[in-house]
């Protein structure tokens, strides 16, 4: 089984500070990791390096198709939800039923609530069809019922051969292999 | 995808400010009767360049709404995830600008020239210099956009960047040395997608 995501000896430097060195991590189909840490240990930056947004120092990372919901929305705040979503993919009903936002199809992304922004992005990496998904605190701005669905979420894509990379400090529902970034 | 991308940023483009830069180049035109008078010779004469520094301030408006609101929003980043190059977005980019400046440009130039008392014929040469620079002036400004994106008075800075690199699009479109015009304006659009997009990988934080 081939993994989605390889970190080989990586090391990340950001603003002339060295976040982490000689990192290693594998994600297979199916898996989850949990990165957490305290407030600038670098775990939004090892998802962007995840995600290719920013590049390593040293050492190799392999990755699959993936797909990434951080605190940044991408919807065209002016244009119904519904409408913004299928600018980045077409097959956006499923994945609104399942994070329950479904019955806002036709608001305008500008009146969204943060928590229904937030499920909104979610709903963006779910229609991706992207293997690998790149949660940044999934769990902000999340009610308990949103929390519930996105477990369900990512249970329904790790059966599928999914799997779930997520950096947070909260304690995130469900199964998760954990790794601490040191401050 | 890069279909969608020109299709949603020339909506953006008209359903926002894409009017400020044709009202701002009236307004332009129409100051200047009243700063050198009504004396129609003397307005006929010096028309067509009134016309271009018009269109180059014009030019200046949008430049802070061309690439920081998606920079901002993560649009370049998800636009990135989707496997499309930085280079190929800021094509797509100059495009949907071009089509959103350009054409009610050429189209406010015509009131804008009866207001200067510019006759048929130079008007036909500045119309024709003006689309053949547009192109040019349209993948600076979004090039300079990306450069200044995320700075603090990007507007200003742009400013400072955009017009000196312009200077020989004004010298060959005012002159009306059409080739030469031409040559510039085909350097600009097919240099500046290159500038652009490393410009927005280097912005990523």
């Amino acid at each position: 089984m081939t993994a989605l995501l390889r970190f080989d000896r990586v090391a990340l430097r950001r603003g002339g500070r060295l976040l982490f060195e000689e990192l290693n991590l594998e994600i297979a189909p199916g898996e989850t990791l949990q990165v957490s840490g305290p407030n600038g240990s670098g775990k939004s930056s090892l998802i962007r390096l995840a995600a290719a947004l920013l590049r390593q120092e040293r050492g190799r990372v392999e990755r699959s198709r993936l797909a990434l919901a951080d605190d940044a929305l991408a919807l065209d705040r002016e244009l119904p939800l519904k409408r913004a979503l299928r600018f980045w993919n077409r097959a956006v009903d499923e994945p609104m039923e399942a994070i329950g936002i479904a019955h806002l199809a036709d608001v305008p992304v500008r009146l969204l609530s943060s928590g229904q922004a937030k499920r909104a992005s979610l709903a963006r990496v779910a229609a991706s069809g992207a293997p690998l998904w790149l949660l940044d605190e999934p769990l902000n701005a999340l009610d308990t019922d949103a929390a519930g669905r996105l477990d369900r979420m990512i249970q329904s894509h790790l059966s599928g051969g999914g799997a779930v990379l997520a950096a947070s400090h909260q304690t995130l529902p469900g199964k998760w292999h954990r790794m601490e970034l040191q401050a | 995808m890069i279909g969608a991308l020109i299709v949603r940023d020339v909506r953006r483009g008209f359903t926002g400010a894409a009017w400020l830069p044709i009202v701002f180049f009236l307004l332009v035109a129409t100051l200047v009767p009243f700063a050198v008078g009504p004396d129609a010779r003397l307005l006929a004469q010096i028309g067509p360049g009134v016309l271009w520094i018009a269109a180059l301030t014009a030019a200046l408006l949008p430049i802070e709404r061309l690439i920081e609101p998606d920079r901002a929003d993560g649009v370049l980043d998800q636009l990135s995830l989707h496997g499309i190059a930085e280079e190929t977005v800021a094509s797509a980019k100059i495009v949907a600008h071009w089509l959103t400046f350009a054409p009610l440009l050429l189209i406010a130039a015509l009131p804008a020239s009866a207001l200067l008392a510019v006759d048929g014929t130079s008007l036909a040469r500045t119309e024709v210099a003006l689309a053949i620079g547009t192109p040019g002036l349209a993948a600076l400004a979004v090039a300079v956009s990306a450069v200044t994106a995320g700075l603090p008075r990007a507007g200003a800075l742009a400013g400072m960047l955009l017009l000196p690199l312009a200077v020989p699009l004004l010298i060959f479109g005012a002159a009306n040395a059409l080739m030469l015009e031409a040559a510039v304006s085909l350097l600009l659009t097919a240099g500046a997608p290159f500038a652009a997009g490393a410009a927005i990988r280097a912005a990523r934080t």
